[in-house]
């Protein structure tokens, strides 16, 4: 995979477009994943899955063939996600509310004619329930959280996408797990 | 709710983070087995993960790579470009000299482009905007017209060259030297720099004659 995610770059060095398409197919989902589940908000995870390929494909250049193409494509997506929480947290620190969960997520994304089996709502219930507890964790613990959970990269992966030292890593993903347990223990 | 020693919470991070020790794997697993509390509570943990790990079920919306790929275009010729400059600084610097280059040319091109000029010899008739070496007589030396044409009944005894004009030759007329027509701005630029360069070429000649004559 990461062979020929290298040779795809290498393409795109020359100026060939479509390579960076095939790169975008690769990785849209995982990268979609992490903004949503760090922002909670559909429309505003696409925005920034988006800006994180459109900054990829410009800074490429810096990219280091050396490194594994997937830990500088995460840390552009973290860091973007980060960005726009603080920014977030800034423009709307007066409101108590959770933030990004408005109307958008999968649950009430559903056309309500449509009716759905009862277990499928339920899944969908507890997807916007757990959703809602993973915003809840402060940035540093959610962020480690979905890199080990969602994407399931190794604790060094990790540390090197959030540019942090192993042990610190280790740290956020125990607190953020102890945080979450106590949460879910009832469910 | 944590009444045991705050170790035996740690092993079951460790043991969660896949790197237990297997000092620490021997310790907690004897624990579980007598202590109800901590097994309840490594039960959760392990619940825990299991329902945030049912939360990686996300995809892209439908036309996320087109979308991005649209978004795309403007930025990917800077990419390249600075790419390219950045790997390849010889022929960046070669690509700049030229550049400059033929923007002097350029500007020499479009200065002069609108006079009509000819290199003065005695016995060239201008009409208009033509030079004419009249019929019998014979100039010796090159003739350069810009912007003009050159009618040639006589003899010219050097190197013709017209800039943007036309020449006609009468049957009775002769040049001994080269004859050259430039009229478009590429032969122009290339006709220019053919010229710096034997400037640069006679001036280096010219140099190494006089240190000859030193000796």
């Amino acid at each position: 995979m990461e062979e020929l995610v290298k040779r795809k770059i290498k393409e795109i060095h020359r100026g060939n477009k479509n390579a960076f398409g095939d790169i975008v197919e690769f990785y849209k989902d995982k990268v979609f994943q992490i903004c949503f589940r760090m922002v909670g908000n559909r429309s505003e995870a696409e925005d920034i899955a988006q800006e994180t390929f459109i900054r990829a494909y410009i800074n490429i250049g810096n990219y280091n063939m050396d490194k594994k193409f997937s830990t500088w494509l995460y840390r552009i997506a973290t860091n973007l996600c980060i960005d726009r929480l603080r920014k977030k947290k800034a423009d709307y620190s007066l409101d108590a509310e959770v933030t990004g969960t408005e109307g958008l997520t999968m649950y009430s994304q559903i056309p309500s004619a449509d009716p759905l089996p009862e277990d499928a709502v339920a899944f969908m219930e507890l997807q916007d329930f757990l959703q809602r507890e993973l915003l809840a964790l402060p940035e540093k613990y959610r962020t480690a959280i979905i890199l080990k959970y969602m994407e399931e990269l190794s604790l060094n992966e990790i540390s090197e996408i959030l540019d942090l030292p192993v042990g610190t890593v280790k740290t956020h993903i125990h607190r953020g797990r102890e945080a979450l347990r106590k949460r879910l223990r009832h469910l | 709710m944590r009444q045991c020693p705050d170790y035996l919470y740690e092993y079951m991070q460790e043991f969660l983070d896949g790197d237990i020790p297997a000092e620490h794997d021997r310790v907690l697993k004897e624990h579980l087995r007598t202590c109800k509390d901590c097994r309840d509570y490594f039960y959760e943990l392990k619940r825990t993960e299991m329902f945030i790990k049912s939360l990686a079920n996300v995809h892209a919306p439908d036309g996320f790579t087109d979308e991005v790929l649209n978004r795309l275009p403007k930025a990917a010729k800077k990419a390249r470009l600075r790419h390219w400059f950045s790997h390849h600084p010889f022929l960046t610097a070669a690509a700049i000299f030229l550049l400059l280059m033929s923007g002097s040319t350029f500007s020499a091109w479009t200065d002069n482009h609108e006079d009509f000029s000819v290199t003065k010899q005695p016995d060239l008739i201008i009409k208009n905007d033509t030079a004419i070496v009249p019929e019998g007589k014979t100039i010796n030396g090159d003739i350069v017209v810009r912007n003009g044409s050159i009618r040639i009944e006589g003899k010219v005894d050097g190197d013709v060259t017209v800039i943007n004009g036309e020449k006609y030759i009468a049957s009775a007329g002769e040049v001994t030297g080269d004859i050259q027509e430039i009229n478009q701005l590429f032969e122009w630029i290339w006709f220019d720099i053919k010229n710096k360069v034997s400037q640069w070429i006679k001036i280096f000649d010219g140099k190494s004659e006089e240190e000859k004559d030193f000796q």
